[in-house]
């Protein structure tokens, strides 16, 4: 491996570009704050490109990789590395980093500079959760990026946002604290090490990994979210700014799944494969219970967040059925979901912008007096529901084909969201867009604005080209699914 | 040019017409955007033509466009499959496409949405031919969800109407509730066939007709019985079948063009297609086709008498639709798979004569579609009324109408069938020739016969449509007359689908069929001494009696049989108690997971514990007092308590 450090790069150029946007940003500089935050962003996702351009297809090795010691005294590492499960992640995190300061670009008008700058440093904070291989490293930045979402959602958020962040603090914390237990655990039992790689080839008693995966599952189904730890979701969504939604869908919830792949299956297989039927359940339950509640939904944002949940339950099943198939699934599904549902959010945004309602009922007959807008969240909706060719079929279809090889009665109770998906999208896509127009303020809407346009074109183009053609998305995932399995398949007792 | 490239323009010119037609229809303009997409549509239907002829050289295509994604040494791909079949829908869905197209140039002529509405259906034509010439399972279902989706489109296209997006949600999920079914079937076949191509499912399907599996414990069930029941789920949504017909009907509520080519010609026939396609997995299981027989027979008999009772014209064609659908079905249940295809392309012609004459008759009117406000037609639109007499005798099955032949081979190939269900099919089937016949011709004479009932002002502006109106139904009108008559040899008696098609020898009457042929015109001496063509004339002269001269008597009988009546029009309940029990059952139970799940249960317990850790640090906050004398006495205390126990022990 070349020795390159666009994965440092990837993390520090945004934070450098925030602390830079937070130092020199003033009310009065607005304009120049935007253009200096558009250009930190576009350059933090510039700086991956090469990630994707450079990667190796057919090794499961992670690449890219970066090691320099960092606290010697406890052998914890700056060690960084990405492989096919992590690679995409990183790029969805700082493309989408660029859109949200688009989408931001006139409608924040409090504290601007420090918006844009939380934004920035998050997105570094988030690609280092993705890309270190260090756990202490995993568990800094997996709680450090906690804290800007937080802010974002307590400063620029809604009536509500205190509550919803606190309690969005309270849920992801108190399961982190778990891992870092199991950090530490693992850390004696590794003989003084905090490499990941290490833990993942521990001999580890039944009993200690069930003990691991319980702290490890704590920590990571409050992310993902998970039956019955949701609760969270739909609060935080609906009081954070359109920004802040986008990214907390789009990017947050995967970092849970993904700590499923890099923590909870390979360093406890076994407890994993024991414990696999609670989460099959608690999945199905995503799919089936929150598809039913989201179509009691009034507020169009708890709307989609519950539709989150469901679209992330795929992602859980497609984990644990234990193949390449459904691992892949779950990753195709995470990642067509960053765009799709950062995109209703961000709809959602553009409508909310002129109306300053959330509530479906105060809508009606849009499509009247926002043609365009209504061609795009039509597809972004038939996305939503899973249509075939939108990127939004993908990782459900493989999942449930995934599923069928296990059991029946998983792919059919996961296959209802063909149903549900669609029932709740389409009914708020007809409330809301078609029909007469519902009243004055309707009518006085405008369509989206270039600006507007911009965004929601490129999430349209990316979501039909993934839909249409998925190959470069699973041609990289391939040996990493495949090693992941193979390790996941061997009992370590 | 390769054959390859021109069986990819086959969907591509009209995929290009309606993106042109969609992205920059305001740039194209009215007369631009229907240039393009008549152009791509046209384009398309001539690439068929040569393709057709390719192939009734010799010349099969089995190949891959891309590969879509690979997992699991799995690959998923794009690509077509040019065989009889294939091409055979790809005349029938690019001809009615076309004649559609035009025809809207007149139609839709004042309408706002001019452009949208061209993109769509090209879009849709697109769509439906990716279907048709798949070469695998993924790339059918992309189709049949896009078929769905440009429907869902359509049917709700003018989108003010509280009817229309109300009808066009409730397609989409009624299709969805089939997809289900659909998308299970697939998972089945990869998992149990390791793939998702045709050839290598079909090659491999004899060598796992004995296979089972346990679906609920210890009872295991035929693999391919589960795997035909599941896709036919898929097909009663796309096809409309008992009890996943609801949606077709409301679907009326979409312009009259799209009701001619996606809810009568082209996408309802996707089920049927794509079951004929699968004819090698379905010919392993006798279950799988006695559950289709019914079910199409079911779907035959009792959408047809729902159409007595309709006034409204396009009504009336939509349950002679379900019906036609239920017939086809029947035949697929039988084993006769080219039947079926048979009357598909029949019915393909005569009902979208029926539904584009029903629209030229709305258009005439002003958008009326009761037939009680109509009558005396026929003076005022000749061309129109001779069409329509032409598409009412194929529909009603009089030789020499096309319809005749391919009606008369389902009742012959049912009735020469053994399968389970064979003898309920064959009186649905026979019943339902005298009720088709009774309302298409009722239709008929409520329209164009009788005196004038509609009001001053619309009389004065009756008038024959334009061309653009007219031509299509004359070319429609052609093959509703000639092409039973054409191609009920090569078609149905000869070897026309080749390897296309699979039938096992004892299975159906085909083969009794075939061994008694003498050709076509014994086939139509011998059908006009036989009970269905005198079923027919007899619910023609019904509806003469009733509708020309005794019209009185249709309200007595109404009055009369008034506990019979209710029920059809109330169309047995289905959509009541779907109403009840599905979509308010849903948003009940949504509703008590929502407050009592998530609000009480959960929450409360989130707050809760919160709430507990405020109270308890409340209270311990209490013993901070400030008060120094407080700190020396609780440390006094504690002193105390460690000294006893230190005592204690030692």
């Amino acid at each position: 491996m070349t020795a390159n450090h666009f994965l440092s790069l990837s993390i520090w150029l945004p934070i450098l570009a925030g602390v830079l946007v937070l130092a020199t940003g003033s009310e009065k500089n607005a304009c120049r704050t935007r253009w200096l935050a558009l250009i930190g962003a576009v350059l933090g996702f510039a700086v991956t490109v090469p990630l994707y351009l450079g990667f190796v297809n057919d090794t499961a090795a992670m690449q890219f990789v970066e090691m320099a010691p960092w606290i010697p005294a406890f052998s914890i590492n700056y060690h960084l590395g990405i492989d096919g499960i992590s690679l995409w992640f990183v790029l969805l995190n700082s493309f989408m980093t660029v859109l949200v300061v688009i989408a931001g670009w006139v409608v924040i008008e409090k504290r601007l500079a420090q918006y844009m700058a939380a934004f920035l440093i998050m997105s570094g904070l988030i690609n280092g959760v993705f890309a270190a291989l260090d756990a202490i490293l995993f568990y800094v930045f997996f709680e450090a990026m906690l804290i800007p979402m937080f802010l974002i959602i307590g400063i620029w958020g809604g009536p509500r946002r205190v509550y919803a962040a606190i309690k969005f603090f309270l849920y992801t914390l108190l399961g982190s604290l778990l891992m870092l237990a199991a950090f530490i655990y693992l850390y004696f039992e590794a003989g003084g090490s905090f490499e990941i790689i290490k833990f993942q080839i521990l001999p580890l008693p039944l009993g200690v990994q069930i003990l691991l995966f319980i702290a490890f599952f704590m920590s990571f189904a409050v992310k993902v979210p998970m039956w019955p730890v949701h609760t969270w979701l739909p609060d935080a969504h609906v009081e954070a700014p359109t920004g802040g939604s986008v990214v907390l869908a789009a990017i947050m919830l995967k970092v849970g799944a993904y700590g499923f792949l890099r923590f909870s299956l390979p360093i406890t297989p076994d407890a994993s494969h024991a414990l696999s039927g609670y989460v099959i359940a608690l999945s199905l339950i995503a799919v089936v219970y929150i598809g039913l509640v989201a179509l009691v939904q009034n507020d169009m944002k708890k709307l989609v967040a519950y539709s989150s949940i469901a679209h992330m339950g795929f992602v859980t099943l497609g984990i644990f059925m234990f193949n390449a198939m459904g691992t892949e699934g779950a990753l195709l599904q995470m990642i067509s979901h960053g765009f799709v549902s950062g995109a209703m959010f961000l709809c959602i945004g553009v409508l909310y912008d002129r109306m300053h309602s959330r509530q479906i009922s105060d809508y009606g007959g849009v499509v009247n007096t926002m043609p365009v807008f209504s061609a795009f969240f039509m597809l972004f909706a038939m996305a939503n529901a899973g249509l075939p060719g939108t990127s939004g079929f993908i990782g459900e279809f493989i999942v449930t084909l995934s599923a069928i090889q296990v059991n029946f009665w998983y792919a059919a109770l996961a296959a209802t969201t063909l149903i549900f998906g669609a029932a709740y999208t389409l009914w708020m896509y007809k409330r809301v867009v078609f029909g007469e127009t519902a009243n004055a303020h309707v009518a006085e809407l405008k369509d989206v604005s270039g600006r507007e346009t911009l965004f929601l074109a490129i999430l349209a183009i990316l979501v039909l080209a993934m839909g249409l053609y998925p190959k470069p998305f699973t041609d990289t995932m391939h040996a990493s699914v495949q090693q992941l399995i193979e390790q996941t398949s061997v009992s370590k007792f | 040019m390769s054959m390859f490239s021109l069986y990819l323009l086959v969907p591509l010119a009209p995929l290009a017409g309606a993106l042109l037609a969609g992205l920059f229809g305001k740039a194209l303009g009215r007369t631009g955007s229907h240039v393009v997409t008549i152009l791509g549509v046209a384009i398309s239907f001539v690439a068929s033509v040569v393709i057709a002829q390719d192939v009734f050289a010799g010349h099969l295509f089995n190949g891959t466009v891309y590969t879509w994604m690979t997992t699991e040494d799995i690959s998923l791909v794009v690509g077509f499959l040019i065989d009889p079949l294939t091409v055979t829908m790809m005349l029938i869905v690019t001809f009615v496409s076309l004649m559609v197209h035009i025809y809207t140039v007149g139609y839709m002529h004042e309408d706002p949405g001019y452009q949208r509405f061209f993109s769509y259906i090209s879009l849709f034509t697109f769509s439906m031919l990716m279907l048709v010439m798949s070469n695998n399972f993924l790339q059918l279902f992309f189709g049949w969800e896009a078929v769905g989706l440009v429907s869902y489109l359509l049917i709700g296209f003018w989108y003010t109407r509280p009817t229309a997006i109300y009808a066009n949600l409730k397609a989409f999920l009624v299709n969805r509730v089939g997809d289900l079914g659909f998308l299970l079937g697939i998972g089945l076949i990869l998992a149990h066939f390791g793939s998702l191509d045709y050839a290598t499912v079909f090659a491999r399907a004899p060598l796992l007709a004995q296979d089972s599996i346990a679906l609920l414990s210890d009872s295991p069930v035929s693999l391919l019985t589960v795997v035909c029941i599941l896709l036919f789920i898929g097909a009663m949504g796309k096809s409309a079948q008992m009890p996943l017909h609801v949606w077709l009907p409301d679907s009326m509520e979409g312009p009259t063009p799209i009701s001619a080519l996606i809810h009568a010609a082209t996408m309802v026939t996707a089920g049927i297609f794509m079951v004929s396609r699968m004819s090698p997995l379905f010919e392993l299981s006798e279950t799988a086709r006695t559950v289709v027989l019914v079910v199409g027979a079911s779907t035959a008999l009792f959408m047809a008498f729902l159409g007595i009772i309709q006034n409204h014209i396009k009504r009336v064609v939509a349950y002679s639709t379900l019906s036609q659908l239920g017939y086809m079905t029947v035949a697929l249940g039988a084993s006769a798979y080219p039947v079926a295809i048979f009357h598909l392309g029949t019915h393909a012609f005569f009902k979208a004569l029926l539904f584009l004459g029903a629209g030229s008759v709305i258009h005439a009117m002003h958008h009326e579609q009761d037939m009680r406000n109509m009558g005396g037609l026929r003076k005022y639109m000749p061309i129109t009324y001779v069409t329509a007499v032409i598409g009412s005798l194929a529909l009603a099955g009089i030789p020499p109408f096309a319809g005749f032949f391919s009606k008369d081979a389902i009742i012959e190939a049912v009735q020469g069938s053994t399968i389970q269900g064979a003898g309920y099919a064959t009186f649905a089937v026979l019943v339902g020739v005298f009720v088709t016949a009774f309302y298409s011709f009722r239709m008929l004479f409520m329209t164009f016969h009788g005196k004038p009932r509609m009001d001053h002002h619309t009389r004065e502006h009756l008038h024959e449509s334009p061309w653009v109106i007219t031509v299509p139904l004359i070319l429609l009108a052609i093959p509703s007359a000639v092409t039973g008559y054409l191609y009920i040899e090569p078609m149905v008696m000869g070897q026309y689908f080749g390897n296309a098609i699979t039938v096992l020898p004892g299975n159906g009457g085909l083969h009794a069929m075939r061994e008694e042929w003498h050709g076509v015109g014994e086939f139509i001496m011998h059908g006009m001494m036989a009970l269905p063509f005198w079923l027919a004339l007899a619910g023609i002269a019904t509806a003469a009696a009733l509708y020309l001269k005794w019209t009185h008597v249709p309200a007595a009988i109404q009055a009369r049989f008034g506990g019979l009546y209710t029920l059809l029009d109330h169309k047995y309940y289905f959509d009541r108690f779907n109403e009840v029990f599905f979509a308010h059952g849903a948003l009940k139970v949504g509703s008590a997971f929502w407050h009592k799940g998530d609000v009480s249960v959960i929450d409360g317990a989130v707050n809760g514990s919160a709430h507990l850790v405020e109270r308890f640090s409340g209270r311990l906050r209490r013993i901070q007092t400030g008060y120094i004398y407080h700190y020396a006495f609780i440390m006094i205390f504690g002193v105390f308590i460690l000294m006893s126990l230190w005592f204690v022990k030692a």
